[in-house]
């Protein structure tokens, strides 16, 4: 009895299970041979200096290396006692090193962003480092009183946090403390809340726009014969085929003050001549332009979802009784949600990480999340505070998949 | 009179074009009684579904009246014409279970929660489905799935179902054994049911009443057994059951008997059914199991065995009559099986009863 529940085995004798596994490994091993070019390609081109620069949200160095006496006093000191002379030896120790090492410029940056107007300070102290005398404390003072300020040390400490959530903290517009507190901002520096909160504002905008502009086509396309459907998407598709650089500056000559719309609404009389609407450089522009940008994203998965829904359901629905209304928001609009989940993910993902539309057509009202990443990337060069900020809108996307496959399922998406 | 009273469902002069060149339905005239299980059967391309998207509301008549209970429906919107449709992939709403496809049609008509939930249950149990209730239409086979497409369409009460080809996607045991349930439920309910099919045995068995269509026009309408026993025409004779013909002109006529003379110069008598006069063309139909392989009948003919294949219950015996014709002979299995062989030379017979003399 127990024999036959035990071990099944093939005609030569080997165990099934372990013939089946055995068939079944060269299957996997082909696949994993398919796609490890591209897994290779993702890895090291995609993953990795994504994971790099986000690291740097939360990993500074610098500080520390260019100031390693310094840093290893700074440790112990509690952030709000009188500075000792020892601290005041390794400082300027660390000041005549740096200076040797040409690395000083790094280091006043550095701080500075901790509390601005320090940079000077820095510099013009350490080329006078070499020739200070003990007690370094006194003679600091006489080269520039703020090196007896307790707010100097205070910064000098923050920066010397090797992992530091000093910059997901500015990014939330809360600040960290030398005794390792958090605090707000003061009131006219919090902007980066509301930034988010804008981004997140126009994202969801779009979207809903894009779905109220994009569900009648794809119903249309779905329910026209394939050659006039045909036509149509290739007219869904026609913006793609354009640079987005040129659809935006389109939008521009569109939305301008002297722009076609705007001489169109004089024309009609909706606007005075001398007082026409302000369509672009402010969040109109950057809804208008968008919208039509990412109206594709939203129509193709929807229609593809049309696509496959039988014309016999709604007729069913209206032999059972329904009305042509019922019959369309009972039966069929509930088969079409897997594609609106795809295509309102698609298009809010992607309005969410916009940059190229409102950084032309935005002005100062209109600028997102990703305008600001960029800013810090390359003009402020503060690219802790841009990888912190890249985080920040990570985590608030896949927090919003989360919420997403909580209320219709991640598996209830289908792109086609 | 009475013909027009008990009428539940008339078409009078019904035609369909879509593309304003060609008519799809030419002048459909049709009674159907209540209580009436009614097929429409023909080919595809024949009109018949079209026909049943008029009588639903889908489709509407380019020409000519449709009437429900004495009433025009014309200008009626599907929804509101109280008719109960089988679809041929079921289309069963796949995002609610089988209880909420089942109330759905209860929920727009406005009935309160307790009676729908009552008249679902009893929908179900029509159809023995109860343990179901809770499943989604993904979760059930072809077979379960067509039940409750049915019991959905019958939840309403409604005194007409349209059936478009329900048993299509199903297979072949399946398909008989939903052919009995759903003739049960017929005799049950007293529904009129209009059904629609390509597949003749299933016409044959359900129906009241035939309707086969070809072209656009119905060719015959008539119960199960007048079809097969006495078609009206070649297609008729040549769409349902099997068919031996052989074409010919008439020669003479003498009442209800018509003399033929084939194109091999053999002389037939056979049965007036709808031929012409005398030196017009026409096609003789005989059924192969009409045909005796003895000397008894009138009509006597010497033939070839061609072929012979075993079927169990009977043996179908190709033969060669003459240089162009091959008839087929069903053979009730018996001994005479051992006795045939192929290249032998039989003689064959029929009654005249049992040829029809129909159009060329």
């Amino acid at each position: 009895m127990d024999t036959i529940v035990e071990t099944l085995k093939t005609a030569d004798g080997t165990p099934l299970k372990k013939k089946l596994q055995q068939s079944l490994f060269r299957n996997k091993l082909r696949a994993f041979g398919l796609v490890s070019p591209l897994l290779i390609f993702l890895l090291f081109l995609f993953v990795l200096p994504i994971a790099l620069l986000l690291w740097q949200g939360v990993y500074d160095p610098r500080f520390s290396n260019l100031m390693p006496e310094t840093s290893n006093i700074l440790e112990d000191w509690d952030g709000v006692s009188e500075p000792t002379e020892d601290m005041y030896a390794a400082l300027v120790v660390d000041l005549v090193n740096a200076k040797k090492n040409k690395t000083i410029g790094k280091v006043a940056t550095r701080v500075n962003r901790e509390l601005s107007g320090t940079r000077s300070l820095f510099t013009s102290t350490a080329r006078k480092a070499s020739k200070l005398k003990a007690p370094f404390k006194k003679s600091l003072k006489k080269v520039k009183k703020k090196w007896v300020e307790i707010e100097t040390w205070q910064a000098m400490k923050v920066a010397s946090n090797v992992y530091t959530v000093g910059f997901v903290a500015a990014a939330l517009d809360y600040k960290l403390n030398a005794d390792g507190s958090i605090t707000r901002q003061e009131e006219d520096r919090r902007i980066h809340i509301k930034l988010f909160i804008r981004t997140l504002e126009i994202s969801l905008i779009v979207t809903l726009a894009s779905l109220l502009l994009g569900y009648p086509i794809a119903y249309l396309m779905a329910s026209l014969p394939l050659r006039t459907s045909n036509l149509l998407l290739i007219l869904v598709l026609l913006p793609f085929w354009t640079s987005l650089l040129v659809r935006t500056t389109a939008w521009i000559a569109m939305l301008q003050g002297e722009g076609v719309m705007n001489d169109l609404f004089v024309v009609f009389g909706f606007a005075e001549d001398d007082d026409r609407f302000s369509l672009i450089y402010n969040k109109t522009g950057v809804l208008i332009a968008m919208t039509h940008i990412l109206l594709p994203f939203m129509v193709l998965p929807i229609y593809s979802v049309m696509k496959t829904i039988s014309p016999s359901y709604v007729r069913a629905a209206k032999s059972l009784g329904a009305t042509n209304w019922t019959a369309f928001w009972r039966v069929y609009v509930p088969q079409t949600i897997p594609g609106v989940g795809a295509g309102a993910i698609l298009v809010f993902i992607l309005a969410i990480g916009y940059y190229i539309t409102p950084a032309l057509v935005g002005g100062q009202d209109g600028q997102m999340i990703s305008n600001f990443i960029d800013f810090h990337m390359r003009k402020s060069l503060n690219w802790n505070l841009a990888a912190a900020m890249g985080l920040v809108l990570l985590v608030i996307i896949l927090f919003l998949f989360w919420i997403y496959d909580r209320v219709v399922g991640i598996d209830n998406m289908k792109l086609g | 009179m009475s013909s027009k009273n008990d009428s539940f469902v008339v078409f009078d002069r019904v035609q369909k074009s879509y593309d304003g060149l060609s008519l799809v339905v030419k002048d459909l005239n049709l009674h159907i009684k209540k209580g009436e299980f009614l097929t429409m059967l023909g080919p595809s391309g024949s009109g018949k579904t079209t026909c049943l998207l008029m009588l639903a509301g889908f489709e509407t008549a380019t020409h000519g009246e449709i009437l429900l209970n004495d009433k025009p429906i014309n200008n009626i919107p599907p929804h509101k014409r109280g008719i109960g449709m089988v679809f041929q992939n079921y289309a069963l709403f796949p995002h609610m279970t089988v209880g909420e496809n089942l109330s759905f049609p209860l929920e727009v008509r406005k009935i309160s929660k307790n009676d729908r939930e009552e008249k679902v249950i009893q929908a179900l149990e029509m159809v023995q489905m109860t343990d179901f209730i809770n499943r989604k239409p993904a979760q059930l086979s072809g077979g379960q799935q067509q039940r409750i497409a049915l019991a959905r369409s019958l939840v309403f009460n409604p005194d007409l179902v349209l059936m478009d080809e329900p048993l299509g996607a199903l297979d072949k045991q399946l398909r008989e054994h939903m052919q009995y349930e759903i003739k049960n439920l017929h005799k049950q309910l007293g529904v009129t049911v209009v059904y629609v099919t390509h597949d003749q045995s299933e016409a044959l068995t359900m129906s009241d009443r035939v309707a086969v269509f070809n072209d656009g026009q119905i060719q015959q309408l008539s119960t199960p057994d007048g079809l097969y026993e006495r078609p009206e025409n070649a297609f008729v004779a040549q769409f349902i059951g099997e068919n031996n013909k052989l074409t010919g002109k008439v020669k003479s006529v003498n009442d209800s008997e018509v003399t033929v003379k084939t194109s091999q110069n053999m002389e037939v008598k056979a049965l007036k059914v709808n031929c012409g006069e005398v030196g017009t063309n026409t096609t003789l139909s005989i059924r192969p199991e009409r045909i005796h392989l003895n000397s008894k009948y009138k009509n006597k003919a010497d033939a070839t065995i061609k072929q012979l294949i075993y079927h169990g219950d009977h043996i179908r015996c190709l033969i060669k009559i003459d240089k162009d014709n091959d008839f087929i002979v069903k053979i009730p299995n018996s001994n005479i099986k051992s006795t045939l062989k192929i290249g032998e030379k039989i003689p064959i017979s029929w009654d005249t009863m049992d040829c029809h003399a129909l159009d060329a």
